[in-house]
């Protein structure tokens, strides 16, 4: 990425530019708002309120952005080695019924016990999923973007067949599984934090966040302080490199997007094991999807994916109290805010290089 | 003098006795499709606001994006004081379990689910028998004695709307065949009008002439189709004839409208009730279109066999088979 454009210091490209994006991306929001007759300072002030505003507003929003970490993150590990994971959303809801079977099984066991497995479960499940794209891609050449995008459907019309079909509640209407038992459910962080004076109000935070952190950390060993991460990539900036340095290009890639569906997979523990307590069509509610956003704005550097995937929290928090204390703002205005976000973040990313290359140029250099 | 005040503390009595019982804060909990779905929420929304228009009492609603932000949704309505609060689909159980309980005495409603406490009040329809009524009708109307059904999500609750359609179009003809597709797997299959458009091709390639939807969004394109190739499509939820006036046979009626307002209005005239309430045809929650639109193509003789069908199932004689009660169909 570096041939058509000059060096920015670190600080410009990693702290400036995507302050600038971010910032023209609410500018821009800020005119569509106005041109539905609603004040923009006040929809930004009450977004901002909503999501970091009070302490249960916080809880929402870290716990919308656990499930972008653990997408973000294995769309981005998928990236280094140069492969386009779209399936994230399919294997995290694949990772659903890993979780789901674990704590059926385990069902009245205490949480702690049952956790290690359900984490277990819930990356093995997701890896698996993403296995059969993977073999496709490293040995038959199938082009990973469309297997991974078939197989999301594939999931969904597995998960409606098991719902109805097999694992549904007995004479309810909606296709779920039945709630785990009180004990088997994670334990939600507001439950610790009460004692110390800390309000999460009635937020799902639970421990998974810290699974997540501990992912972004592992990643980020994994791809640049391991001989693994030099080769895949290694893989993903050249393979006929790789082949030449003895490098099997196919192994690693079915290994990465095992990495990367497993990745997926821990999305299910936040949401199936923390937060719904049951297994049900769609709890992944897009989170796949945004992930690629997310590892786009963090330049696919776990701290950068971290960020962002707060960032997206803090959109998708802000925006439901907004759509909630304006109503002619609806949903929808919500959806075009955050697409302008990702538009501006990712898609143009590199608009504005040139000009601050420019400035910074222009700047007098400290060349010592 | 003293029949002045008299009256006067009359009229003080009638003022108040509204403004007191006025004092509802009413608030409306959409299910993912969203407030204008031409269909099943947007029901609830005619509802809430033909309430609003009766007295001018305002409500809020909002319109979920995701399955977390349901108990978020009820809690915010909660804490600021709303009440009754009706949530719109079975998926809401769950969530209004949850908050009904933190907040006893705050009214709940939930539509097409029950939820078993001393505040909430469940409302269920009988779809099956609605439904058969369309059956019959679309018997009557078929010359190819082929039957389409396009359904949005193969889940139960839309078996129960396919179920009763066979059960209603087997009573005039045993011999008549019923095609049924579903759309999708995902939530998007309810807003999908391109491919409920394409289902009704290939069923009217395969024969079909009368097609009944239960898909929300996507049934547009399932009546678009049905009219573009000259034969008759059926509407759900809502009133659909009017759609394409002439080439809509009837419309499934299901009163969530009057649901949501029954809701409202009682809870204002304070004679709220919690339990289930179980809307059928007799209690006039379910229902067959007929107006203007579709009046030539319902024929005296179908007139009549659906008027048959619609007393025998008020009084008892026809038990239309509720899908949900044991999973499966025997039609």
């Amino acid at each position: 990425m570096s041939a058509p454009h000059r060096e920015l210091p670190p600080i410009v490209d990693y702290a400036l530019l995507p302050l600038v994006n971010v910032t023209v991306a609410f500018l821009v929001s800020g005119l569509v708002v106005l041109a539905i007759g609603e004040n923009p300072i006040e929809a930004v002030r009450i977004m901002i309120a909503g999501a970091l505003g009070y302490s249960e507003g916080i809880g929402f929003t870290l716990y919308y952005a656990t499930d972008f970490v653990f997408t973000g993150l294995a769309v981005a590990i998928a990236f280094h080695a140069g492969l386009f994971n779209i399936g994230a959303e399919g294997q995290a809801t694949i990772g659903g019924l890993g979780v789901a079977l674990v704590c059926l099984t385990f069902d009245g066991a205490p949480w702690w016990l049952v956790a290690p497995f359900a984490i277990a479960a819930s990356a093995l499940f997701g890896a698996a999923w993403a296995y059969l794209p993977a073999w496709a891609q490293a040995r038959r050449g199938s082009h990973i973007v469309i297997t991974t995008i078939m197989f999301n459907y594939l999931a969904a019309t597995l998960m409606v067949y098991l719902l109805v079909e097999v694992m549904g509640k007995p004479g309810a209407m909606s296709p779920e599984t039945r709630m785990f038992a009180e004990a088997t459910r994670l334990p939600f962080l507001r439950d610790f934090l009460t004692p110390f004076g800390i309000d999460l109000g009635q937020s799902p935070l639970n421990p998974t966040v810290f699974v997540a952190m501990l992912a972004a950390w592992g990643v980020w060993l994994l791809i640049w302080r391991t001989k693994f991460g030099y080769e895949l990539r290694t893989v993903g900036q050249n393979p006929s490199a790789a082949v030449y340095a003895g490098i099997d290009p196919g192994g690693i890639v079915i290994v990465v997007m095992l990495i990367s569906g497993a990745l997926s997979g821990l999305l299910a523990v936040n949401e199936v094991m923390g937060t719904q307590h049951r297994l049900l069509l769609e709890f992944t509610a897009g989170a796949g999807f945004v992930g690629i956003a997310v590892a786009l704005m963090g330049r696919n550097h776990p701290v950068g994916v971290v960020l962002a995937a707060l960032l997206f929290g803090m959109l998708y928090q802000g925006g439901a109290e907004l759509a909630f204390e304006k109503p002619k703002i609806s949903r929808d205005m919500i959806v075009v805010i955050q697409a302008l976000v990702i538009l501006f973040a990712g898609a143009l990313e590199h608009m504005f290089r040139p000009t601050l290359a420019r400035i910074f140029a222009s700047a007098p250099r400290d060349d010592r | 003098m003293r029949k002045t005040s008299l009256g006067l503390a009359a009229l003080a009595a009638v003022v108040a006795v509204p403004a007191l019982a006025a004092d509802i804060q009413p608030a409306v909990l959409y299910d993912l499709g969203g407030k204008f779905d031409k269909s099943f929420n947007e029901a609830a929304f005619n509802g809430a606001e033909k309430f609003h228009k009766e007295t001018s009492v305002e409500f809020r609603d909002f319109e979920i994006q995701n399955d977390a932000q349901r108990e978020q949704a009820l809690r915010n309505f909660a804490r600021k004081g709303n009440s009754p609060i009706v949530a719109i689909g079975f998926t809401q159980a769950t969530a209004i379990e949850k908050v009904a309980k933190e907040f006893p005495d705050l009214k709940f409603a939930i539509v097409d689910m029950v939820v078993d406490l001393p505040n909430v009040r469940s409302i269920v329809f009988k779809e099956q028998e609605g439904s058969y009524l369309v059956g019959v009708l679309a018997a009557q109307a078929s010359k190819s004695k082929k039957l389409g059904f396009v359904g949005g999500m193969d889940i139960p609750l839309i078996r129960k709307f396919s179920c009763g359609y066979v059960g209603g179009a087997k009573s005039i003809d045993p011999k008549i065949e019923v095609f049924q597709n579903m759309t999708g797997t995902t939530g998007a299959a309810w807003n999908d009008p391109v491919k409920g458009g394409e289902l009704a091709k290939s069923q009217i390639d395969r024969g079909a002439d009368v097609i009944y939807h239960a898909a929300g969004g996507t049934g547009l394109g399932v009546l678009q189709a049905a009219a573009d190739a000259g034969k008759l499509g059926i509407g759900v939820d809502s009133n659909q004839n009017h759609l394409h006036p002439g080439k809509v046979l009837t419309s499934m009626l299901k009163r969530v409208d009057v649901a949501v307002y029954d809701a409202f209005a009682d809870a204002k005239a304070d004679k709220w009730t919690a339990g289930v309430k179980v809307l059928g045809l007799k209690e006039g929650g379910v229902g067959w279109a007929d107006d203007a639109n579709n009046k030539a193509l319902v024929t005296a003789e179908a007139r009549a066999a659906v008027e048959k069908a619609a007393a025998d199932i008020v009084s008892g004689k026809v038990v239309v088979h509720d899908y949900m009660a044991d999973k499966a169909c025997p039609y």
